[in-house]
């Protein structure tokens, strides 16, 4: 068996899918044994997205919050806004490496639909994003974004016209031009080889934090604060640091409106293992194993599965995993803004929250993971604090 | 020997070939799903295809989305479609194929579900998007149980694949006409007798076609090819354009003789 994650991952795919999966997962081996194309992927990471991204000592909140020294990672400056365009730029090569001259992908805020459609302007690559309806009335400036970009933006009427339904539409477009299309998936999930493909594309955050904080405190840090989603800034971020035993890694899930099924997204507190969207992991599922819908005040974060990798570094404990609710957020959201200057992604502002709970001294380097720059949630944020 | 591997032993000693419907049970009721599956029997079905709805159906087409919609808003659970089974053998001996995502069998429980389903007179499982790397437990569990186990073969499955599907199936091989979801179609694919060809080669079970076929001229056309046809979604589509009718049952019958030939 191969693509696990202990007991977690796999391929759990309609047979049609089995062959491109196999065909992706040859291509990126490939790629991989090539100087080429890492010196390719490099240039375009420094010279397109703007890395590598500072690692900035937030002094005016370290000192309201006493939390430790805290720094964040500043993932919100590469281009398109967030860590998203690690991926896609990586992915983006392989597809053009494998001929393909169709891309599609789904998109629940946008962030990855934009940086999928970025990345396809920039490679001449046809460009299709599966997007939820009621995700595209939401984020209706992210949709005009992606169409400047080139892109054909699809609604997706179906289930609960939300990100995992736009996964769902995504796999069967996938399954019927099979032969064409490559499928950019945005997150840690979905079959092998996607996990550990994506999770080696976002490990460059992680990469890059340990060089810039032994230059800046000439020592490792001490602790590791990212949301999870899908889970990808949060594997970007860690995968470097899971041998380092003595870095305790904290992974925070959306608690949405409280704890009741259905309110949430925090699929450790209130799921199961089970099969969706073709992995083993984590989801948040009924006493039928029909998977349930979920809240998050973050559309980046609303979504049923957690990635395979996060399962099994959630079950051996090496990662913590708690959750931050809506309110605490958006109070997160607000005081980032007004301390440090910086608005950030409403996903990122969930770490941000999770850090200020945490009784660290002030001798402790802990390490934000600010996955995602907040102007796309600026109208939802402005509406929510009656201010619209 | 289960009811499925009976009906294919007899249908070849006759030289006949299978007709399997598929429907989704719970659309538009469970009672109803009991009585089209009865309907259907007598209408000269060979094997049911008996589907259990989820909530994210990956591979299906918006025709059976809408029967999976209509089914969850009924509230019906892998243990109805069980159910369903139970009553249709105490007036039937129509061959059952349990057909579902993984998710809902894994909940339940493999071990649970095997016996749940002999039980209630299943004769076999299929699970979509259980591929035959991953299905080493699901295989020796149901088949401990005396149930078959279904997998897909696709026109992308490389010959390697093939062979690990064909040994892992036993009933019968669902080969899938072509890339894609489930729906119906205007022409077969081109290529399907290459394919069925080439599964041929690997296995002596009975390959049953699906994936697109719709009209009787299809079926005549898979049935020059191989031993059984599966009709899914033409089915599924006439179930949803007379649900609420009186005569929805007589209609999906007609429909179901329509398609064989026959009418």
């Amino acid at each position: 068996m191969k693509g696990h994650f202990g007991v977690y991952g796999g391929q759990y795919v309609p047979e049609t899918l089995m062959h491109p999966l196999e065909e992706l997962e040859a291509a990126y081996v490939d790629a991989q044994n090539d100087p080429d194309f890492h010196a390719r992927l490099d240039y375009l990471l420094r010279n397109y997205s703007g890395r590598p991204t500072p690692l900035y000592h937030a002094a005016r909140l370290t000192e309201n919050w006493k939390a430790g020294k805290i720094y964040l990672k500043r993932e919100d400056l590469n281009h398109t806004g967030a860590h998203k365009s690690n991926n896609c730029l990586g992915q983006g090569l392989l597809a053009q490496r494998m001929g393909k001259k169709r891309v599609i992908a789904e998109t629940g805020a946008g962030q990855h639909g934009v940086a999928t459609a970025t990345v396809s302007a920039l490679l001449g690559l046809e460009c299709e994003i599966y997007m939820g309806e009621e995700d595209i009335r939401r984020q209706e400036l992210n949709v005009f974004r992606m169409k400047l970009l080139g892109a054909r933006v699809t609604p997706v009427a179906s289930g609960s016209k939300t990100l995992k339904d736009a996964i769902n539409e995504s796999m069967r477009d996938w399954v019927t031009n099979v032969r064409t299309t490559y499928y950019m998936l945005g997150s840690v999930l979905g079959p092998h080889p996607y996990p550990l493909m994506v999770r080696d594309f976002q490990s460059v955050i992680g990469l890059e934090v340990r060089a810039q904080i032994v230059e800046k405190e000439g020592r490792l840090p001490d602790v590791l604060v990212a949301c999870v989603g899908g889970g990808s800034n949060a594997m970007g971020l860690f995968h470097t640091f899971v041998p380092e035993a003595a870095i305790r890694m904290i992974g925070v899930e959306a608690g949405g409106r409280g704890p009741k099924l259905g309110d949430h997204a925090a699929r450790f507190a209130g799921g199961e293992p089970g099969v969706l969207h073709g992995t083993f992991s984590y989801i948040l599922q009924d006493e039928d194993g029909q998977v349930v819908p979920t809240h998050s005040v973050s559309a980046g974060l609303d979504y049923p599965a957690v990635g395979p990798e996060h399962a099994t570094l959630h079950d051996s404990g090496r990662v913590e995993y708690t959750s931050i609710n809506d309110d605490e957020a958006l109070e997160a959201f607000n005081e980032l803004s007004r301390l440090e200057g910086i608005i950030p992604a409403l996903e990122s502002a969930h770490a941000v929250a999770q850090t200020k709970k945490l009784r660290l001294g002030a001798d402790q380097l802990v390490v934000i993971n600010l996955s995602g720059r907040g102007d796309k949630d600026v109208n939802e944020v402005a509406r929510l604090m009656g201010k619209l | 020997m289960t009811r499925i591997e009976k009906r294919f032993a007899q249908l070849k000693a006759a030289g006949r070939k299978a007709f399997i419907p598929y429907i989704t049970a719970g659309d538009p009721t469970l009672d109803l799903t009991r009585d089209l599956i009865l309907a259907l029997d007598g209408a000269g079905a060979d094997v049911i295809e008996l589907g259990v709805p989820f909530s994210d159906p990956i591979a299906d087409g918006p025709v059976i989305q809408r029967a999976t919609e209509r089914a969850l808003h009924n509230r019906v659970r892998l243990r109805d479609v069980l159910r369903v089974g139970a009553e249709i053998r105490r007036q039937s001996e129509i061959p059952l194929l349990l057909f579902s995502y993984y998710n809902p069998i894994l909940h339940y429980g493999l071990e649970k579900l095997a016996r749940d389903a002999v039980d209630s007179g299943f004769d076999g499982v299929l699970a979509t998007d259980l591929t035959v790397e991953e299905s080493a437990d699901f295989i020796r569990i149901m088949r401990a149980a005396g149930l078959n186990t279904v997998f897909l073969a696709a026109p992308t499955s490389s010959p390697e694949r093939i062979r690990k599907i064909t040994a892992a199936c036993t009933g019968f091989v669902y080969a899938v006409s072509r890339t894609g979801v489930t729906g119906e179609r205007n022409e077969l694919s081109a290529t399907l007798r290459g394919f069925l060809q080439l599964l041929r080669r690997h296995t002596d079970s009975p390959i049953a076609v699906g994936f697109g076929i719709s009209r009787p001229e299809h079926v005549k056309a898979v049935w020059e090819e191989a031993d059984g046809a599966v009709v899914g979604s033409a089915i599924v589509r006439e179930i949803e354009q007379n649900s609420g009718r009186a005569d929805l049952v007589d209609r999906v019958a007609a429909f179901t003789k329509w398609l064989r030939g026959e009418a």
